[in-house]
């Protein structure tokens, strides 16, 4: 239904381009091998020549009370990112959804586990409306949102593509296209591997078991 | 409203094959069913799924309408190589005898400005508009943010429009 232009919108700057993602392939492959061949992964294939292979890195984020939140409060556990928005009322909510069954399927082990939502649409997403948010998924779900420059520089350092798109003349008529990608990190801040955002809550719960103690 | 519902409740019951009760017991060609949205604070987007079933012709469905909302579009999600895409579509074909299905990952039925919030447990009212077939008025389930759809009773959820998931009511294509 969306007309030949939707298929390429502009990038934001910053944002790196398509290119050979063979060597981040297969650093990951290790990992994420055969899942990565599915629907949905290609987007490990661009934009990871010009960044080099490291995904994950030092943020500075705003959580839902307004207060400053780095990479560094969630040292000591287990954490799984996703990027999306609130005004998105398909995708990134099924995934929420998913993501907060996968950890209920985990028992005891969900304890290890901090479940991080990062929104890639800042001007709208306010520290207030992320905690209306998040609050309606799980107490547990940690909000986060920023300045326009400090979720852009999170959303390179995980390789998340997102970009705005015109509905209409209003200020809010957009919605945002934004990859969509489960990513694991380990206690020590360090990236350990992507996990299908649109894999069901069984096989999220699977995948994030085989990486945990 | 009622009284239709009632009569198409009993023709499921009694198996009346569908190609004689239609005409006779619905108001139209076009069903709507399983209809569910998902919980949104106030000021938020909801977003409502849902499955038609067009016993008659082809049909098109052109737009919808709620006064829950500021806005009401219809859209379409878009997994493109893994970036997903929300796009607002003109309408939607249904083709003469099929089940269109307004699914998560596929179409929804896009709520903007939340003049309330969709709690939970709750319900909302959303009016469609087909092409041949007019207005049909849909009430929907509110379940928690990012579930899929209630299971099993969805037709107590229509008005007057719910009859897919009969047992041997659902049309061929
Ligand atoms: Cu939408």
């Amino acid at each position: 239904m969306s007309t030949p232009t939707d298929r390429k919108p502009s990038r934001p700057s910053g944002t790196p381009p398509e290119g050979n993602g063979k060597f981040l392939l297969g650093m990951i492959g290790l990992f994420f091998g055969v899942l990565l061949l599915g629907a949905g992964a290609t987007m490990w294939l661009g934009g990871s020549s010009s960044m080099g292979p490291a995904i994950g890195g030092p943020f500075a984020l705003t959580d839902t009370g307004g207060k400053p939140f780095t990479d560094k409060d969630l040292r000591g556990s287990y954490a799984v990112l996703y990027f999306g928005y609130t005004f998105c009322p398909d995708v990134c909510p099924t995934t929420l959804n998913q993501l907060a069954e996968a950890l209920d399927r985990l028992g005891p082990k969900a304890k290890l586990v901090r479940p991080v939502f990062i929104t890639i649409d800042p001007r709208r997403d306010t520290p207030g409306v992320m905690k209306q948010y998040v609050q309606a998924f799980s107490p547990d779900l940690i909000g986060l949102t920023g300045t326009e420059a400090q979720i852009g520089s999170v959303a390179r350092e995980f390789r998340v593509y997102y970009a705005p798109h015109r509905t209409g003349d209003g200020p809010n008529d957009y919605t945002m296209d934004h990859s969509s990608v489960l990513y694991l990190i380990g206690p020590d801040g360090k990236f350990i591997a992507p996990l299908r955002a649109d894999a069901g809550a069984e096989q999220i719960a699977a995948d994030l078991s085989r990486h945990l103690p | 409203m009622t009284r239709v519902f009632l009569r198409i409740v009993a023709a499921g019951l009694l198996s009346v094959p569908f190609s004689l009760s239609s005409a006779a017991w619905s108001d139209g060609p076009i069903q709507v069913t399983g209809a569910f949205a998902r919980a949104a604070p106030a000021g938020g987007v909801g977003g409502m799924f849902l499955t038609i079933v067009n016993t008659g012709p082809a049909d098109r469905l052109t737009g919808a309408a709620s006064s829950v909302a500021e806005k009401v579009e219809l859209h379409e999600s878009i997994d493109d190589k893994g970036v997903m895409k929300m796009r607002p579509v003109a309408g939607l074909s249904i083709p003469a005898g099929a089940t269109v299905k307004l699914a998560p990952g596929g179409y929804h039925v896009m709520m903007m400005g939340l003049k309330q919030p969709l709690a939970a447990g709750g319900r909302a009212t959303v009016t469609l508009t087909f092409e041949k077939a007019g207005q049909v008025e849909v009430e929907a389930e509110v379940v928690k943010p990012g579930a899929g759809a209630p299971e099993g009773h969805s037709m107590d959820h229509n008005m007057g429009h719910g009859m897919g998931n009969m047992p041997g009511m659902t049309p061929s294509k």
